[in-house]
């Protein structure tokens, strides 16, 4: 009896849609400590009390990955897909570093909130115009936001003229660097971008409309649901979202680098979503999820480099994630975990191709 | 008189406009190649007047030499495109084949021997996506965006600086000019094994898409995959077999290309997946499968390789918007396809 339950428990935790995000983590984690005992130490900075350890590293380095997959978490369970994020990345980078520049007030906290305002501002939009080709002319949302994906580089790029602009103003930079009570205020910042959207998606009924039109528009649309705002909610959340990223990871420099910033994160957000337990057939997301799979990524990245690996050859193990996740979640390698169930299963596929025949 | 003039006229215009009208109506589907055919000659048109010098020998044949990659590219996503899936790793794909090849190469193999190991690395990566795709379920986006990152990061374990192919190295002959008309100055026409490659390619491709019975079954699948099944076709095999077709062409766009180059990188081919869907989908393939022609396909590859040459010639254009036009462009095929695929529900 006792066995059963607690066998039952196992069950439940191996369904939870991060189980394998945190499994991944922690035999990362394991493999870093192999190499140096040390690794997961914090110790405190004596001057100014931060934090100091490779594990706030990791969670400053996965804030901006978390906003991305949290925008492409609620896209993706409308069945839809942004790709655009990572170029939206560089538009609000190169928004925010030529309005400072061109300000030049390099103290004032107004300069940098109006910063941050017109780079979402702008964001926004363009997520908007990703919005109203998916919603209202109803393109395939990977298409329509390819567009915005080769484009929106180009538009950075006039922005700046095509340089890497940089520009210098301390609270904008307190952003992506400074700390509270220890703490990066990246880390503060996501966690809380994170637990707002959760609570107004999970506490309204949002979250379970945006399901709903992914699992089936037209039944949605029957029972009452607007979809064409819902998705217009979902691609502009998104595009401010990757925004808020953008500032994030040209705050640490305070350089806008037109081809790298952002630069294949799209990538990492859908891999954060799909570690999460979303499918990219739409119809469910989770947060929760999406944040696991983000901190797994930045533990991946940190990984890999402190192992020596040239950084450049990270997407090797990404895709070695992203297969092995991907096959842990298809039914044929749970069937084969379950033995049980493949012998019932076989005999059903049997009699199906026999009515195909007949 | 007026009317005796006038009737052969109508009788005679009427004949090749009403049968594309007759075309269209038939089958929706072809407007969009059309359309990509009307740009093309368009923008040669629009080109000779503004700049000039394009409807010539040297300029032409260059258009084909500096493309041939792309279009052995094109032909390789109209393949998957038409059974409604997507590969987004044939960039990657190339990266990892040349500098594995240069470096094979540069060991010392046999040309031939790094030619063949090229194509079969290609293809070795679309049989681990279709093998994801069709055993695991794993959706097409995703597996080849996995194989995507996978080539990408072996070439740079394998090298992150540029592998140079030997000045002798009879792989080099592959894009060697040879001169078929003698212009004069360097109006030449010419051609390079490359581009007899690409035009083989287009034509096999061409062959085996229209003509035979596992072309049928691509286009069945993209129509409706259930129903394919159904109908007892081999769905399941021809899905596989569409992303190792994708995959070994793009080895053979590595071939063409380190051959015309010389030299192999880790970061070659970033983007190239997206200039080949565009190709693809200016050409006509709609990206919900099932509609689509090889020979279109080759035609949005030279309309973009065009459109680079007419940006370069014009001067004007600063070249960070070649990605917002070509993104432009891209957005105007699509949203054309869509009003096209709309009127026929």
């Amino acid at each position: 009896m006792n066995a059963a339950t607690t066998t039952s428990a196992w069950r439940d935790l191996i369904r939870k849609p991060f189980f394998w995000g945190i499994v991944a983590i922690v035999a990362l984690l394991a493999l870093n400590v192999l190499k140096d005992p040390g690794y997961l130490a914090i110790s405190i900075n004596p001057n100014n009390g931060n934090l100091v350890g490779n594990l706030i590293d990791i969670l400053r380095q996965a804030a901006p990955i978390m906003m991305i997959a949290i925008g492409m978490s609620l896209v993706i369970a409308t069945a839809g897909i942004d790709l655009s994020v990572g170029s939206l990345m560089a538009v609000s980078g190169a928004v925010s570093m030529e309005f400072l520049k061109n300000v030049g007030d390099s103290s004032s906290a107004g300069v940098a909130l109006a910063a941050v305002g017109l780079s979402l501002l702008i964001t926004g939009i363009l997520g908007a115009v990703n919005g109203v080709l998916v919603a209202y002319v109803g393109l395939q949302p990977f298409i329509a936001t390819l567009v915005l994906m080769l484009a929106g580089r180009g538009v950075a790029k006039v922005i700046t003229g095509g340089q890497n602009t940089a520009a210098t103003n301390d609270p904008y930079r307190w952003i992506a660097n400074g700390y509270v009570i220890g703490v990066p205020v990246v880390f503060i910042l996501a966690l809380g971008i994170v637990l707002a959207v959760g609570w107004v998606v999970r506490r309204s009924a949002l979250g379970l409309m945006i399901e709903a039109i992914g699992i089936n528009p037209k039944a949605s649309r029957m029972a009452g649901i607007k979809p064409r705002g819902l998705l217009m909610t979902a691609y502009i959340l998104s595009g401010v979202l990757a925004g808020v990223a953008g500032i994030m990871s040209v705050g640490s420099v305070m350089t806008v680098d037109i081809s790298r910033t952002g630069y294949q994160l799209e990538l990492d957000a859908i891999l954060a979503v799909v570690i999460g337990g979303a499918s990219l057939m739409g119809g469910k997301f989770s947060l929760s999820g999406a944040f696991v799979g983000a901190l797994l990524i930045a533990t991946l990245d940190k990984t890999v480099l402190y192992l020596g690996v040239s950084s450049s050859a990270t997407p090797a193990f990404k895709a070695i994630v992203i297969i092995l996740i991907c096959l842990l979640q298809s039914e044929r390698v749970r069937a084969w975990f379950q033995g049980r169930r493949k012998t019932i299963i076989a005999p059903r596929v049997e009699t199906a191709k026999e009515e195909v025949t007949a | 008189m007026s009317l005796t003039t006038e009737t052969p006229a109508v009788a005679e215009v009427p004949g090749p406009v009403d049968r594309i009208r007759r075309l269209i109506t038939a089958n929706p589907s072809v407007l969009p190649t059309i359309a990509s055919v009307v740009i093309f000659v368009g923008m040669i048109v629009y080109g000779e007047t503004a700049y000039g010098r394009i409807v010539q020998y040297s300029t032409l044949s260059n258009l084909l030499i500096n493309n041939a990659h792309l279009i052995v590219l094109a032909v390789a996503l109209t393949f998957v495109i038409v059974t409604g899936g997507i590969d987004l790793s044939v960039g990657s794909i190339i990266a990892f084949s040349s500098v594995a090849g240069v470096m094979l190469a540069n060991a010392g193999w046999h040309p031939l021997l790094v030619i063949v190991a090229m194509i079969g690395f290609g293809a070795l990566f679309g049989l681990v996506s279709g093998i994801l795709i069709r055993y695991f379920n794993v959706q097409p986006f995703i597996a080849t965006l996995a194989m995507m990152f996978l080539g990408r990061g072996l070439a740079s374990l394998l090298s992150t600086k540029p592998e140079r192919l030997p000045e002798e190295s009879p792989i080099r002959w592959i894009s060697d000019k040879i001169k078929i008309v003698d212009g004069p100055k360097v109006n030449d026409l010419t051609i390079t094994p490359a581009v007899m490659i690409a035009v083989l390619v287009v034509l096999a491709a061409f062959f085996v898409l229209h003509r035979t019975r596992t072309g049928r079954t691509v286009y069945a699948i993209g129509g409706s995959e259930s129903s394919a099944l159904l109908m007892g076709l081999p769905v399941h095999r021809t899905k596989v077999l569409v992303y190792v077709i994708s995959g070994a062409l793009s080895g053979l766009a590595a071939v063409l290309y380190t051959s015309r180059l010389g030299t192999a990188q880790n970061i070659t081919g970033i983007g190239w997946e997206l200039d080949a869907i565009a190709a693809a989908v200016i050409g006509g393939t709609v990206l919900t499968g099932a509609y689509g022609y090889v020979l279109g396909s080759v035609v949005g590859a030279l309309v973009l390789g065009l459109m680079n040459v007419l940006i370069t010639r014009d001067g004007g254009i600063p070249p960070e918007m070649t990605t917002i036009i070509t993104g432009g462009i891209l957005l105007v095929f699509v949203l054309l396809q869509r009003a096209v695929t709309r009127k026929k529900e």
